[in-house]
């Protein structure tokens, strides 16, 4: 088996280095059954409308149902990853995209050929081929992805984290004592504050359980590093004891 | 560097939220155009954005801010760079007149291969069948085609075309999508380095040539000729065709010799294998018509010889069409 990623790391022009995350084999055969039922349903629905060719002609609406059906099932991952700039339903419904696997956006022709390849990743049966080619290629990539180069990479929804919880225009006891503040930001690495940032930000989506014990372990991990006054610590909650320290590791100096 | 997040937030935020904006209006309409100051404003967005991403790295800000600002650099990233290609502007008459035949001229050495293959199987299939003429019916997929020849033509020469009276079209229809399936197959199984490609190509061969063999050998060659040309000059070259886009897209994959990456080779051979089975599937639109509603009749409604020279003329057509039309034109270009 191939060393698999589940990111895709693209440098840009600039310099600049993003990832995408890659979506995995079970999203992706989840959205296929997706698209599966919504060509289902779409097939269905144009031929109930086409019956009423039916009476003008039996022949007519047969060879009409016949085109349809044939036009809906293959044009319609087509169609849609067009459109929609690399999704389907399915896709949009997970949160999956399809892109050029530079980063770009894809091409007409990319969306044909990883359409009709299809055929070939559906064989014999039940898209055996696909599903070995995407669990053995470094980028979960099907044929039809490999011969068209796209990637089918996951969109989850990002929002900035609401920075308002960190509650930094309170008042912070810790501030008084700058040498000690100086020893702390020695002794607390980027990770353990970027921990206790997270956890900040995070606060309000923790079960009230976790939040005390949460901010008990992270209290008691900094007071382990510096020994600030008693005056400057009592009565000052875990939770508010780890916003003061966070508040002073990121801190820009000198402000 | 420990960097102040609440101020760089407060600081950049209304970028970010523009650029969000510019995006979703580019996504949401793919024919939107910002215009020379609206593209230099989200180019210096796109910018600002990646400059943030930048100052990000290495710092110990919480992964939620750097999902966030890669998510909008990558979807800006995914707007500057790309040069999308205009297939809602595509102009018919010049692709049908112009791109298709000069891509097919391209290729000209895969399609000479797809029909040696295809000959070689005619051989074979012939050959088999003069051999071993009790295994027509495994050699020949379509129980019309197992009985005698002479029996068919003459059962059918007394129908008088009535045998499909009230069916032509959802056989045509029929026609059409089985052969663009069996094209895209042929295309697609390119993709084992050609092996389903040759198969296929070869099996049509094998078909065609046991066909052939089994109506000359009875004396109906002029029912076959009557038969099968309205419609297998076109519906044949079309599927090899296929073959030609499935053996291009073989040899991209192999690539010996060419010091491209495989990227690089793809790159170079999406549009032709597009605008390829895009012909395939128009031709046999047109094969699919004419085997319906004109083939399957004959003599005495029909006769041979007008069947014959409008093959003949069709044929004459489209090898002109492939061999001449586009030339002095402007070469579509590839990738």
């Amino acid at each position: 088996m191939a060393d698999q990623t589940t990111t895709l790391q693209i440098r840009t022009p600039e310099g600049i280095r993003f990832s995408l995350v890659l979506a995995g084999p079970t999203s992706r055969l989840l959205a296929l059954l997706v698209d599966f039922a919504c060509i289902g349903v779409a097939s269905t629905t144009i031929s109930t409308v086409l019956r009423l060719f039916a009476l003008i002609s039996q022949d007519i609406f047969m060879a009409l149902t016949i085109l349809a059906g044939f036009v809906i099932s293959i044009g319609y991952g087509i169609v849609c990853e067009w459109y929609w700039q690399g999704q389907t339903v399915g896709k949009r419904l997970l949160r999956l995209r399809v892109m050029d696997e530079q980063g770009l956006k894809l091409q007409f022709s990319q969306v044909v050929i990883r359409n009709l390849l299809r055929i070939v990743d559906s064989l014999p049966a039940l898209y055996l081929v696909g599903g070995i080619a995407s669990l053995t290629s470094r980028r979960c990539q099907r044929l039809g992805d490999l011969a068209a180069g796209t990637i089918v990479i996951r969109t989850p929804k990002v929002q900035l984290p609401d920075l308002e919880q960190l509650g930094t225009e309170k008042f912070n006891s810790l501030t008084a004592y700058p040498h000690l503040v100086a020893r702390l930001r020695q002794k607390v690495s980027r990770e353990e504050g970027a921990i206790a940032l997270r956890a900040l930000i995070r606060r309000e989506e923790l079960d009230p359980a976790a939040r005390l014990e949460l901010f008990r372990e992270l209290a008691a991990l900094f007071r382990s590093r510096v020994a600030f006054p008693a005056e400057a610590v009592d009565g000052v909650s875990d939770e508010r004891y780890v916003r003061n320290v966070v508040e002073l590791l990121f801190e820009q100096r000198g402000r | 560097m420990i960097i102040d997040l609440e101020r760089f937030t407060a600081t950049e935020k209304p970028f970010w939220d523009e650029l969000e904006r510019l995006l979703k209006r580019v996504e949401d309409d793919p024919a939107c155009r910002l215009g020379l100051e609206g593209a230099a404003r989200f180019h210096y967005l796109y910018q600002r954005a990646s400059a943030g991403l930048a100052r990000l790295d290495g710092l110990a800000a919480p992964p939620e801010f750097r999902r966030y600002l890669e998510s909008l650099v990558a979807r800006a990233y995914g707007e500057i760079h790309s040069s999308r290609d205009n297939a809602h502007r595509l102009v018919p008459r010049i692709w049908l007149l112009e791109t298709f035949p000069q891509t097919f001229r391209r290729s000209i050495r895969q399609f000479q291969l797809a029909v040696l293959i295809t000959i070689v199987g005619a051989i074979f299939g012939a050959a088999v069948l003069m051999v071993a003429p009790e295994e027509k019916g495994m050699l020949l997929p379509f129980d019309h085609l197992h009985g005698s020849p002479a029996e068919r033509v003459a059962t059918e020469e007394q129908e008088a075309g009535k045998r499909l009276a009230g069916h032509k079209a959802t056989f045509s229809s029929s026609l059409m999508t089985h052969n663009t399936q069996v094209s895209i197959a042929c295309m697609a199984t390119g993709m084992t380095w050609g092996v389903g490609t040759i198969i296929l190509l070869f099996y049509n061969g094998v078909i065609l040539g046991a066909v052939v063999l089994d109506y000359l050998a009875a004396g109906q060659g002029v029912f076959l000729a009557g038969w099968l040309l309205p419609h297998g000059v076109i519906e044949i070259p079309a599927i090899l065709i296929a073959g030609q886009a499935g053996l291009v897209l073989a040899t991209a994959l192999i690539g010996k010799g060419s010091g491209l990456t495989l990227v690089a080779r793809m790159r170079l051979i999406w549009a032709d294998l597009t605008t390829l089975i895009g012909g395939v599937a128009l031709m046999l639109v047109w094969a699919g018509i004419v085997e319906a509603f004109f083939s399957q009749y004959h003599e005495p409604v029909l006769p041979y010889s007008v069947k014959i020279a409008f093959g003949v003329v069709e044929f004459c057509l489209l090898v002109l069409f492939l061999g001449r039309s586009g030339r002095g034109g402007k070469v579509a270009g590839r990738g």
